[in-house]
């Protein structure tokens, strides 16, 4: 690890091959993301993790290191930017926080936190998409799915059970399950599953666990989520 | 925060919410005193007073939009108030009450007004008298021009205070880890 880039003034090492995120990452430094996960392959979607290179605007995620580049990540312009995406992503579901069960746990929350999201600025999409409570021990709220794809890349490359894709385009593109009903208990999905682990929002819930962490205890209560890049993902 | 000559005329109300961000404003405690050098109430639910004064310096919003008289209410206060603050998760994204808004209104009034069981003769109340609700639940952005937010449901009492006192310090509200809250 001879080769550095600079990362808002700070120097980065990297190995060949590694991703901006993921030498940023290994070197504590937090970029905001929601579609990223350390166990899979870059998605590109939610496009927080956008920093700028050498003046040009890309997804960190995706972007290779390279010796010698510039990047800027915490700066008021990105920010302001990814608050922007953020606010599109709450507006274009249900988020209606107070009642989730995900609420004090889930990325994109504690995302909106960490950019200071005071509303969501832009007109409500009120979605109406039905829950999926078809299966003994999951319940699907897919109202609030941000299509990050993360339970899609799990079923497919981990649990090899390709449960769930992503389907339709444009706004109406979203998360489908694969079975010819179309419901969840007509696969072989199980609670064990990586694909039932990864859900950064509240798409993916347990039956018959209701708001089990008292309030001050969860995991974005005790500490924001530009704090968990360490003990998440620092290998 | 500096005292200013003049106290500012403060009105409150709550469109579809719930109380609970007055409430959550009362849980300031002995800081309302304090508040109070600063501020005097003008219309609210804290106050006898019908109508906003023309000459308010803040409004603060509680709650959706639910109905043609939230509506009125809110014009009111967006033209007698120079600021308008919409505090808590219902004034901003419409909030639990918002989870009507993939039914249809009149199933809704149906089963609540007129097929539930144990009512007796039940019909759809139809008076005048009464605001028709609206088709959906709104944010009240969407009617009006909003100048600041208090999210939360409700808001703790530190972060409605940590917004009052930076506005009335001049300052650009911000609420840090612990205070930001959207539940």
């Amino acid at each position: 690890m001879s080769q550095t880039f600079i990362l808002d003034g700070k120097t980065i090492p990297f190995a060949d091959g590694q991703t901006i995120m993921q030498a940023a990452t290994q070197a504590g430094v937090f970029i905001p993301h929601l579609c990223y996960h350390p166990d899979f392959k870059p998605h590109g979607s939610c496009k927080l993790c956008t920093v700028k290179v050498n003046g040009r605007q890309t997804a960190s995620c995706t972007m290779r290191a390279m010796a010698g580049m510039v990047v800027e990540s915490d700066t008021p312009e990105i920010n302001a930017e990814r608050l922007t995406l953020t606010q599109m992503l709450f507006v274009e579901g249900n988020h209606f926080c107070p009642s989730c069960e995900q609420s004090g746990n889930c990325q994109l929350q504690a995302t909106a936190y960490h950019l200071g999201m005071m509303s969501p600025h832009f007109d409500h999409f009120f979605p109406n998409r039905a829950v999926d409570a078809s299966h003994p021990e999951v319940l699907l709220d897919f109202n609030r799915c941000i299509l990050c794809s993360l339970c899609v890349r799990a079923s497919r490359d981990v649990d090899g059970k390709n449960v769930f894709a992503l389907s339709g385009r444009g706004i109406k593109t979203h998360l489908i399950v694969n079975a010819k009903s179309g419901q969840l208990a007509d696969t072989h999905f199980t609670l064990d599953d990586k694909a039932a682990q990864v859900c950064p929002v509240g798409v993916i819930l347990k039956k018959r666990r209701g708001f089990a962490v008292p309030i001050g205890e969860r995991t974005y209560d005790k500490q924001p989520i530009s704090a968990t890049v360490d003990a998440a993902e620092g290998n | 925060m500096n005292a200013p000559k003049k106290k500012l005329k403060v009105a409150t109300t709550s469109l579809a919410g719930c109380f609970g961000c007055h409430m959550s404003l009362l849980d300031i405690d002995e800081r309302l005193f304090t508040l109070l050098e600063h501020i005097e109430f003008d219309r609210s639910p804290l106050t006898d007073i019908k109508t906003v004064s023309p000459d308010c310096d803040i409004g603060i919003i509680e709650g959706g939009l639910c109905n043609a008289e939230n509506v009125h209410v809110l014009r009111e206060f967006r033209d007698n108030c120079k600021i308008l603050i919409a505090i808590g998760a219902c004034a901003i994204n419409g909030g639990l009450p918002a989870q009507r808004n993939h039914l249809p209104l009149t199933t809704i009034l149906e089963e609540v007004y007129h097929t539930s069981p144990g009512l007796s003769n039940g019909m759809i109340p139809n008076d005048p008298e009464l605001p028709l609700p609206l088709n959906k639940v709104h944010p009240i952005h969407e009617v009006v021009k909003i100048d600041y937010f208090m999210p939360g449901c409700p808001p703790s009492a530190d972060a409605i205070w940590k917004v009052l006192t930076d506005l009335l310090a001049g300052k650009e509200p911000e609420l840090g880890h612990g205070l930001m809250h959207y539940d």
